[in-house]
């Protein structure tokens, strides 16, 4: 690992500050649960490492008008106990999943939101495209972890997030800060994840000084449902092979409205209108969560070794519908 | 006076033996006073990093190892290559650097400069024909027996199948390393080692030194399967550099050097016929076997094959492959895990299209099973079945629930020697009554000392804590290193002789001074000396009888006196669920049932069988090396993607030793490895109940799961 710079910053704005030195190579430290890896495999090699961990406006969950704000130093086991997020269940299922208490202890939704793809190649020095002579190693190589979604151009890892289906269903905003130290800007979640074109690109919208501060969530309504849909082939720490986010709107047990988001799929979370629209107007049942699975797979395009991803996700798609409407029955954990 | 014979105590009279005694090292090791040789750190120890290859397959054009030695901290840097040398595998040591911090070694190793030209490599194990296309295969050898040709043409039913089992690596907590430091022309070497008095030489050879003048230390070790005989390149950098340095140096291979050329079990696949008459009994088996033990081919040995059947008709071949992996290591039970896998996947499958309960089935072949265990199959069968509820919950292959979660039953079974190893050891009673013992052999983790000072205290009729234990330091009596299963029947045969011997010169002492006509009516029990049941006096009383200097005597082993053996059967039931909608596999309750002759400590015996089924379930459901055909690189060899179950992956583990009189009456057999070969087929049988479909290639992931599924093949 490279030397570099550490800086302890108290706000926001001084935050942003450090972050912008050195041209933006610069990297956040908050959990610290990926960045170490990071740093020790040479993926990435900051000149300067800035502890946002005194940073107190971006931690704790709070009640603003019109719903609710965590910050992005907010811990998994803050979210897996937070009296203000009972009603969010999708969350509180995304963190329980995470397994391993280290990483619920000191992980934060910040961090997950922003942390950099797992993709072995990636991991093993061949940068985020993974790339060999200007040519994809992932499109002939290894992929059976990779994406079945999006993967058409030069980005073919999946989106490492874990909060981010859930969130980008429930039509969370993210607040960004920088790269003027009063600039603040809020973005729908949905937009905050790219998928890169160049290395350089990242996965995020966030530009070199800018930091992720808060996450906000509408309020939640009482015909307001959520559900969480991870499949984990490990019972401890381990990447889901895909997972599903959902929030339903049910009255009079109709569908009124409906979010459907995959994770672990494509380059970014991935939305599925299409499973969203076969809910919509429907009753849930077993029969509606299957057509809303197979909606949200129809146009998968598996790659070499990963056909099986699409079925994972399809069932991930169902079994959270059924998980928010309380129906999921005989599914293996 | 009747002769006296090396003997165990009759079962009925046994005051430690059999019983549930923990481990006599396990609150040291629980709370970190153990010291393993990746904690050694003694003044002025220097840490040292090791520099890799990141090719499958590349020549060194040239190595500046300059740039390095300039570096803050560092003391001595050693190259593994030269010039013109040429790696095979990735991973490959190139060289390495010791520096004051391992942080400053790091820097170091980043700063030296190699040139490779990089050359052509292949690392495909499984595709036989590709491999054959690049010229990678060579004949293996195989076996021939009866004529099955005719055999198939005659039988009622025939099945053919493909089956195979990946690579693993080995994957110890404790990684391959070393701690060296001289003093003078001395070595010591804290080493990482299955095999303590073997590795003096390995040492002393390649550094231009005598064996006396290496003594090995290895106190604790944080697990050894096979792969830790030999010092390795590694060990002998350490030594190296230490000298150079005029310091210690401490060297242990980080995890993905661990994984990718510290040693592997080697892949097998095999295309299977099998065939059998109407009632189910095999009449003739034909395989043919490939896959790799690295760049010299090989593969699985697969004499072996059928495991463990004798079939009248039989015939196997095997292709080794040669991939630009890195080298094979013996990985418990060398190779009856694969083979086993091979063999009763293809058999259970032969069984469901006969329609024939597996249970049924297996019970039928039992008759072919080798070493003559059908017996005691069969009686561990019967045990293991109830512990299962095999009867109630076996169903038609395929035929169980109807929603995507499907239960489903499999079975395997299994063998091995375990014969006793050879073993010295120097017993010494001393006047005022305690007992030590020294010998140059280790405990790996398997409760070796414990063993060892149960045999002592049972036989001296004191407790396990009156016992101290020396071992793991080369400088005490030779023992054989820890592998095979040799070391129990090793040490407790060898400790039982030389405690007997010292016991009845002790008895020939207290009864002449206490005028007792025969020695031989005397027994030690509870601290003291019995005459029948009436005390004569107390064990330390009879102690001092000794004089001013202790009584040593050595113990040798192995002999035929009855105090070990060898050969284990053991059989293995599973009950499990697949979810057929994401291939996840969740194990509910898994059986053993397992002998190993007279068993000493039933608590450290059921652990053994505890800790292989774990290692089992992983080398069933997730564990294993992952090749990647573009880069040549071992694409896994991390502990996120080298995946490991957890306590919750392993779902209910029951371990049930087998041991009537007979039993015991065998004296000690190995117990090591037996049970971790029967999982693999096991589960992939309970599977293929489960969800109808065979999963051909171990580990079952949810991708193979799925891939399975999909195509439909049974």
């Amino acid at each position: 690992m490279n030397s570099f710079e550490y800086a302890s910053p108290r706000s926001e704005q001084e935050a942003v500050e450090l972050l912008s030195a050195h041209d933006g190579q610069t990297a956040v430290l908050a959990g610290g649960t990926d960045l170490f890896n990071l740093l020790r495999a040479g993926c990435i090699a900051p000149k300067r490492v800035v502890d946002i961990k005194n940073v107190e406006t971006m931690q704790g969950v709070s009640a603003v008008s019109g719903g609710i704000m965590l910050g992005a130093l907010t811990t998994l086991d803050e979210i897996l106990v937070h009296p203000l997020l009972r009603d969010y269940g999708s969350l509180v299922q995304v963190a329980d999943a995470v397994h391993s208490i280290q990483i619920q202890a000191m992980g934060t939704i910040g961090g997950d939101l922003c942390h950099l793809p797992n993709c072995w190649y990636y991991r093993n020095g061949y940068g985020l495209l993974g790339l060999e002579h200007g040519q994809s190693l992932v499109e002939e190589g290894r992929n059976e972890f990779h994406a079945v979604f999006g993967n058409r151009g030069p980005a073919k890892f999946v989106s490492a997030s874990r909060f981010a289906p859930a969130l980008i269903a429930w039509g969370a905003t993210a607040r960004i800060v920088g790269p003027e130290p009063e600039q603040v800007s809020v973005v729908p979640l949905e937009y905050f994840f790219v998928t890169p074109k160049s290395a350089e690109q990242g996965v995020t919208v966030l530009k070199p000084g800018q930091i992720l501060t808060h996450v906000v969530l509408p309020e939640a309504r009482e015909e307001i449902v959520s559900a969480s849909y991870e499949v984990l082939q490990m019972e401890g720490l381990d990447w889901p092979l895909a997972s599903a986010g959902v929030r339903l709107e049910i009255v009079d047990d109709v569908v009124r409205e409906a979010r459907v988001v995959l994770g672990h799929v494509a380059p970014t979370p991935w939305v599925s209108l299409d499973a969203a629209a076969t809910l919509v107007g429907n009753v849930v049942d077993v029969q509606s969560a299957e057509a809303a699975g197979g909606a949200a797979v129809a146009r998968a395009t598996p790659l070499s070794e990963n056909g099986y991803k699409v079925q994972i996700a399809r069932t991930a798609v169902k079994r959270a519908i059924l998980r928010a409407a309380g129906q999921l029955e005989g599914a293996l954990t | 006076m009747a002769e006296r014979k090396f003997s165990w105590p009759a079962r009925s009279e046994t005051t430690l033996i059999g019983k549930d005694i923990p481990r006599i090292d396990g609150v040291a090791k629980a709370s970190g006073q153990a010291k393993y040789t990746a904690d050694i750190n003694t003044k002025g120890t220097l840490f040292a990093v090791l520099l890799t290859c990141p090719y499958a397959a590349a020549k060194v054009k040239s190595i500046d190892l300059e740039p390095a030695r300039k570096m803050p901290g560092v003391k001595s840097v050693f190259p593994f290559k030269k010039e013109k040398d040429e790696i095979r595998w990735e991973g490959d040591l190139v060289a390495a650097v010791a520096a004051e911090r391992t942080e400053q070694a790091e820097d170091a190793v980043k700063a030296i400069v190699v040139e490779y030209e990089q050359l052509p490599f292949f690392v495909d194990e499984a595709d036989v024909k590709r491999a054959a296309f690049a010229d990678r295969t060579k004949g293996a050898g195989g076996a021939k027996k009866g004529d099955v040709e005719a055999a198939l043409k005659t039988a009622a039913v025939v099945h053919r199948g493909h089956y195979g089992i990946a690579t693993i690596s080995h994957m110890c907590l404790e990684p391959h390393g070393s701690h060296c430091g001289w003093k003078d022309d001395d070595l010591e070497a804290h080493l990482s080692t299955q095999n303590v008095s073997g590795t003096p030489g390995q040492f002393a050879e390649p550094l231009g030194i005598d064996a006396a003048n290496v003594t090995v230390v290895s106190d604790y070790e944080g697990g050894g399967f096979g792969s830790k005989f030999a010092v390795g390149e590694w060990g002998v950098a350490c030594a190296k550099m230490a000298k150079e340095a005029g310091r210690p140096v401490r060297l242990m291979l980080d995890r993905a050097t661990e994984l990718k050329i510290a040693g592997t079990r080697p892949s097998g696949y095999a295309d299977v016929t099998v065939a059998a008459d109407a009632d189910g009994t095999v009449v003739a088996w034909d395989s043919l076997h490939w896959g790799t033990a690295g760049i010299g081919g090989g593969g699985v040995a697969v004499g072996q094959m059928p495991y463990p059947f004798d079939f009248p008709n039989r015939s196997t071949a095997q292709i080794g492959i040669s991939c630009n992996t890195g080298p094979n290591q013996a990985w418990r039970a060398p190779p009856h895990p694969q083979l086993c896998a091979m063999t009763q996947t293809a058999l259970d499958d032969l069984a469901a299209k006969l329609n024939m309960d597996s249970y049924d089935f297996f019970k039928k072949n039992l008759q072919f099973t080798q070493f003559g265990k059908a017996e005691v199959y069969a009686a561990e069968m019967e045990i293991a079945a109830k512990a299962i509820d095999w009867k109630k919950k076996w169903h038609p292959r395929g035929e169980g629930e109807k929603g995507a979660v499907k239960r489903g039953l499999g079975m395997a079974l299994h063998t091995w020697g375990g014969g006793a190893g050879a073993c010295t050891c120097s017993v010494k009673v001393h006047p005022d009554g305690s007992v030590e013992t020294f010998l140059g052999s280790q405990d790996i983790g398997t409760g070796t000392r414990t063993i060892i000072a149960i045999t002592l205290a049972e036989t001296f009729g004191l407790a396990v804590e009156d016992i101290k234990v020396n071992l793991g330091s080369s400088k005490y009596s030779r023992s054989d290193g820890s592998g095979g299963s040799i070391t129990v029947g090793g040490v407790s045969g060898a400790h039982r002789r030389a405690a007997q011997t010292a016991l009845w010169q002790i008895f020939d002492k207290v009864a002449e001074k206490h005028k007792i006509e025969s020695a031989d009516a005397l027994v030690a029990r509870g601290g003291k000396i019995l005459n029948g049941k009436k005390e004569v006096c107390t064990w330390k009383q009879a102690c001092s009888l000794l004089g001013v200097k202790p009584l040593e005597v050595q113990g040798e082993g192995p002999k035929k006196d009855g105090l070990t053996s060898e050969r284990v059967g053991g059989v293995q039931m599973v009950d499990l669920s697949v979810d057929t909608e994401t291939g996840l596999v969740r194990i509910h309750k898994f059986v053993a049932v397992q002998d190993c002759g007279l068993i000493l400590d039933e608590l450290t015996a059921r652990s053994q069988v505890l800790g292989a089924l774990i290692m089992g379930i992983s080398y069933s459901l997730s564990e294993e090396r992952i090749m990647d055909n573009k880069t040549g690189r071992y694409i896994n060899a991390d502990l996120e993607n080298y995946k490991l179950p957890r306590i919750g992956d392993v779902g209910e583990l029951v371990a049930i030793m087998y041991q009537p009189d007979s039993e015991y009456d065998k004296g000690v057999v190995g117990l090591g490895e037996p049970p971790v070969i029967s999982p693999g087929a096991a589960i992939s049988n309970a599977v293929a109940n489960a969800c109808g479909v065979r999963v051909p290639i171990l580990p079952l992931t949810p991708k193979r799961v799925l891939d399975a599924l999909k195509g439909g093949k049974a």
